[in-house]
């Protein structure tokens, strides 16, 4: 049993935290370029070159498995399996479809239109589209490594259960009568479909490795500017500073990290260096999640694109659970901590 | 021949567009490439995952964006 356990936290410890490539730049700041390890620039350049170079490994792995099992889920097949539920088991299976069903931000409106015409309650649409962004593997692998594997696994849970809580919530308030008029199936619903095709492995792998090159293409300024604002906090500002405005003993914490994440927008792999770096700092767990969640679950892009699609009451409606459910969580996850370390 | 590209106006759909108008020029196509953005008209069409591109009516792509190639070959054929 010892062995087991040893392998495994040589793996987690080396492959999942990267613990040498933390050794190899801080050699090299430390002895090759001879900067003061006490130093704020030391604090600032280590920082940077380790998490840029470990999360961009760790991400073009993670991209490339969770594309190669997401390959098999298409909108339009999970469409047909959320169908055949019912009530809550509906709104439990949209939001763990929600993790693995690929598509670009700009997607969600067509989806959501998609699922609305073939006759989808709003609400299990919902549990869908709330949980999507906020799990996936990747994300949880990355938690993973930059915190601890029972903070990711609860991180997992609680995402999921805020979005079929938001679902049924939004089911329960009998909330279909407000999506935009033209989404409301008229008649002259045109099915198109591509043809269901099975991908060969082939075809799988070449799928998987564009995601890859695409993603990162996509993420790498909000990676440089997430991973320079954690450097900067990591290496500049004075804890006693970040304690004080986000700190536990500061009863408004989670409202400010939620308030402050809501208006932003950026991919969850640019949030988690800024994450680290605050919990470096002594800030709580508890209100560094419910800022990593309202960066990702909520932004002003997505709910001006949202707008277009359901009126407002809806709209706030959505807005309002989603905070509180974040709100809650960072309360809970701070009055827990002890037992996630 | 008619050529639909739709899109939300992401970053991905304005990509295929330029690869599409892109093929075009380069294989001296007589087309019309139209650009469709309102979700509205989207919607009508059905098409869940954008970018989406159609060409003569039909779907031939949704949701990631081919590679250059992938085009040139669809557009080719269709023109036959």
């Amino acid at each position: 049993m010892q062995i087991i356990k040893d392998i495994f936290a040589w793996m987690n410890d080396q492959l999942l935290k990267m613990l040498w490539l933390d050794d190899i730049v801080k050699w090299l700041f430390g002895r090759v370029f001879g900067i003061s390890e006490t130093s704020a620039a030391y604090s600032f350049l280590t920082f940077f070159f380790y998490d840029v170079i470990k999360i961009l490994i760790l991400l073009s792995v993670l991209i490339f498995i969770s594309s190669w099992i997401q390959s098999r889920f298409t909108p339009e097949r999970s469409r047909a399996i959320m169908s055949k539920f019912k009530g809550l088991p509906a709104n439990i299976i949209g939001a763990l479809l929600g993790t693995v069903t690929p598509f670009c931000s700009c997607s969600s409106i067509p989806i959501f239109i998609g699922f609305t015409r073939a006759g989808l309650p709003v609400g299990v649409t919902f549990s869908f589209l709330i949980s999507s962004p906020l799990v996936d593997l990747a994300s949880v692998v990355l938690l993973a490594s930059i915190f601890n594997w029972k903070i990711a696994i609860a991180y997992v849970l609680v995402g999921l259960i805020i979005a079929v809580i938001g679902g049924t919530l939004i089911g329960l308030f009998k909330m279909d009568k407000y999506v935009a008029d033209f989404v409301k199936a008229d008649g002259e619903v045109a099915m198109e479909e591509m043809p269901e095709t099975v991908m060969t492995k082939k075809e799988r792998a070449k799928y998987s490795w564009q995601q890859v090159t695409d993603i990162v293409k996509k993420v790498w300024p909000y990676l440089l500017i997430g991973v320079g604002i954690g450097a900067l906090i990591h290496g500049f500002i004075p804890q006693n500073w970040i304690e004080a405005v986000l700190g536990d003993n500061n009863p408004f914490s989670v409202l400010i990290g939620t308030a402050v994440g809501i208006p932003m927008y950026a991919d969850i792999f640019g949030t988690l260096p800024i994450a680290e770096a605050l919990v470096l700092k002594g800030v709580g767990i508890g209100t560094v999640l419910s800022f990593m969640m309202a960066v990702t679950a909520l932004s002003l892009p997505s709910i001006i694109m949202l707008r277009r699609v359901v009126k407002p009451k809806l709209l706030w409606t959505f807005v309002g659970i989603i905070t509180v459910g974040i709100i809650a969580m960072g309360y809970l996850f701070n009055a827990f901590y002890i037992y996630l370390v | 021949m008619k050529i639909i590209v739709m899109g939300g106006g992401c970053a991905n759909c304005k990509r295929l567009l330029q690869m599409v108008n892109h093929t075009v020029e380069k294989l001296g196509i007589d087309a019309e490439v139209s650009y469709v953005t309102d979700f509205a008209e989207i919607a009508k069409s059905g098409v869940m995952r954008t970018p989406a591109l159609f060409i003569d009516g039909k779907l031939l792509s949704a949701g990631p964006v081919p590679p250059l190639s992938e085009i040139e070959e669809m557009i080719a054929k269709a023109n036959k």
